[in-house]
């Protein structure tokens, strides 16, 4: 399996999407992390109003605005941006048409909900043209960021937001708004892009990871690593783990072991062999959807399932497994 | 071990009393809404009852065991449930497109039917407006009933973006559809001149150049073709999305909250609770998917880590060693999420509750939710 560091040379801005309960965002943030060591500077962008990074820092609601959110070790740092429909709408009124002032009387009025929802694909512009302008801003002849790690919609939305240039094809075939949505797509398919995959070890996340890679691969858009998110491993010796999940693992070794603990071996042996057994089928139940991970045949990076409500520790515990996966 | 007292929820009670007649399953994307709305509908099947349940996006496997293998967005009788007890199932997966077309075609001429379908701005709207899934599982909702074939509907909802879309989004939906704002967008050669500014401002009618220009004029005649048709077709959105809601209301309908005991989940059904008593509708109770917990309470995670510590010092123990470590991480992992959803509990005293424990195997036969259905109602099986 090739690593993903060495695939993607180039790659800038990392897109990170998948199933609903997956655990894309804890994902984009350890990502994030990850990518800031060797004092380097990222952001982090929400785009989907849930508040979600702030939840996952314990900070305030982000504002439309970049906000330090962590210092990684070496220098660097991870900034956080949620980005909002109808504040980029306004940045882009104002931007073309100098209508800041009368775009707030419009915002009380619901306009720009109404403007965004009869073209679903102007939102999506909006949305991605703000992650390409932090991705490509320069400062001083320097990028501003080292990386920009969007925290995007779920799978089953990924390729229609990512594919703005068709989505805005049956509306505007001239003007700003084409310009911008060309230029999106153009970063969107370079080198500089890569559109990871976070999924679980079940049917479903799984499912959709492999249709969302056929449907990104057949627009064009450049797939990176799949991130599978709270694996678990067999805590019984190989041995073991195989004969409890064909139903051999015997009461008695494990109850003359107890005795030697000095615990009740007749009281607890069948009931703790019974729950080992469990654990092994638990395990075992996830075999098959590694199998069909590895058939993709792309970078992958196996994160375990962490114990409790993560913490800021825990997001650094991730960033550290996804360097030595190859990420960064 | 749970610090607060809630009631059962008694499920079999609830399935078996022939006023039930909706039971809404809603909570967070991820939580197994689907699996309990199927296991819930295969034992009220089972229970005798005559039954229907709408699921939105069912795991592959899932959906064969229903026999959900042609979607044509009817309901299909599932094979093997209720024989016993003179029961029936049927079951089907909702096309959010495919209904919303079958609406167009009830209220309208084929030929007008045609023209809004042809219409770009019905295709963007049919099959990728927010929260048309929603208000299409609604809809859908609401002719299962209207055929009246089925004494017992039971909905899965959407995976929303929050679980509360669910409420909101037909609503929403209808406003836009029957908003002023799409009025005077639509047409605004019909308010005409200066009376037009003077209803909107000027503020909005240069707004409703710029947009013409982002959007192109096209788009905009669309929507004003979409609306006009909508118009004369029947009577308006938003009264039917109010009765949807009211249906909703009515004693006939319980809706379950479905969680699982990890933070952002028992948020998520927190604030549904509340919402769901806010807007006084009738709250069955809640359902807490895949609860681990172990079958030797009275060993402690401490004791048993620390036997596994001293097997390891003495060596050659690394099977009961490791058989410690997992129970260990079991009383762990139980602790951790009995604390959590004490606190739901805490804030939500007098809720009914169950707690189902974790399956070591997904759930994707018949037999299998049979297993979580007899979980669901207590029942030792």
């Amino acid at each position: 399996m090739p690593a993903l560091a060495d695939e993607f040379p180039a790659a800038r801005l990392h897109i990170v999407t998948g199933k609903g309960g997956t655990g894309k965002t804890t994902i984009a943030a350890a990502l994030a992390i990850a990518l800031a060591y060797g004092g380097r500077r990222t952001l982090l962008v929400e785009v989907e109003g849930r508040q979600g990074i702030a939840q996952l820092f314990d900070c305030a609601p982000l504002p439309y605005k970049e906000t330090r959110i962590a210092v990684v070790p070496g220098g660097g740092e991870v900034l956080a941006l949620a980005v909002d429909d109808e504040a980029a709408l306004l940045d882009y009124l104002d931007m073309f048409y100098n209508l800041r002032r009368a775009g707030r009387a419009l915002r009380k009025m619901g306009a720009i909900d109404f403007a965004t929802a009869i073209a679903p694909g102007l939102r999506d512009v909006l949305l991605t043209g703000k992650v390409k302008e932090a991705t490509t801003r320069m400062s001083n002849g320097k990028r501003v960021y080292d990386a920009v790690v969007l925290d995007a919609p779920p799978t089953g939305r990924i390729t229609k937001f990512l594919n703005v240039t068709a989505e805005m094809s049956g509306l505007a075939k001239v003007g700003p708004i084409k310009t911008q949505s060309d230029g999106v797509m153009a970063v969107l398919r370079s080198s500089q892009t890569a559109v990871h995959i976070v999924t679980l070890l079940e049917e479903m996340p799984v499912q959709e990871t492999i249709d969302a890679i056929a449907d990104l691969s057949a627009t064009g858009l450049p797939v990176g690593a799949v991130f599978v998110n709270a694996a678990r491993s067999s805590l019984l010796p190989p041995a073991d783990q195989r004969r409890a999940v064909t139903g051999r693992l015997g009461v008695a070794r494990i109850a003359a072991g107890l005795e030697l603990a000095r615990l009740d071996g007749k009281a607890f042996g069948k009931r703790l062999t019974a729950e080992a057994v469990e654990h092994a089928l638990r395990v075992g139940v996830q075999e098959e959807s590694r199998e069909r991970i590895a058939e993709l045949d792309r970078p992958t990076v196996e994160l375990p399932r962490l114990p409790g409500s993560l913490d800021l520790a825990d997001l650094f515990e991730l960033a550290d497994i996804l360097r030595q996966g190859g990420v960064a | 071990m749970s610090t607060t007292a809630s009631p059962a929820l008694d499920v079999d009670g609830l399935l078996a009393n022939p006023t039930t007649q909706i039971v809404v399953c809603c909570g967070a994307g991820g939580v197994g809404k689907t699996t309990t709305s199927a296991a819930l509908a295969v034992r009220a099947a089972d229970a005798g009852r005559t039954v229907v349940v709408l699921t939105i996006d069912p795991a592959r496997r899932l959906a064969q065991a229903l026999g959900l293998t042609t979607l044509d967005n009817v309901p299909r009788v599932v094979k093997g449930v209720g024989a016993d007890s003179g029961g029936r199932l049927w079951a089907m997966q909702l096309d959010m497109k495919r209904t919303f077309d079958e609406i167009v075609e009830a209220h309208s001429t084929p030929q007008r039917a045609r023209q809004i379908y042809a219409n770009p701005f019905y295709q963007s709207l049919s099959s990728s407006f927010a929260g048309t899934q929603e208000y299409m599982a609604m809809e859908k909702l609401g002719q299962l009933r209207a055929r009246g074939e089925w004494d017992l509907i039971v909905v899965d909802t959407p995976p929303s973006r929050s679980a509360l879309d669910f409420l909101d989004a037909p609503q929403r939906m209808a406003r836009f559809l029957d908003g002023r704002m799409i009025r005077l967008l639509a047409a605004p050669a019909k308010a005409g001149g200066r009376a037009y500014l003077k209803v909107v401002g000027a503020g909005f009618a240069l707004f409703a150049r710029v947009l013409t220009r982002i959007l192109g004029t096209q788009v905009l005649a669309d929507v004003s073709a979409f609306v006009g048709a909508l118009d004369s077709m029947f009577g308006g959105f938003r009264e039917r999305a109010e009765a949807t809601y009211e249906m909703l209301r009515r004693p006939g309908t319980a809706f379950i909250v479905v969680t699982a005991p990890e933070s952002d989940a028992l948020r998520e059904a927190s604030f549904f609770l509340d919402r769901l008593a806010a807007d006084q509708m009738p709250l069955a109770g809640v359902i807490v998917n895949r609860v681990h917990g172990s079958a030797v309470p009275e060993l402690s995670g401490q004791r048993a880590e620390t036997a596994a510590e001293a097997l390891e010092e003495i060596g050659g123990q690394e099977l009961t060693a490791s058989v410690l470590r997992i129970h260990a991480d079991l009383m762990f992992l139980g602790r951790r999420e009995q604390r959590l959803t004490a606190r739901l509990r805490k804030a939500h005293p007098g809720v009914a509750m169950r707690e189902i424990p974790a399956l070591p195997g997904e759930v994707h036969d018949l037999a299998a939710l049979r297993t979580v259905g007899a979980a669901m109602a207590g029942d030792p099986d």
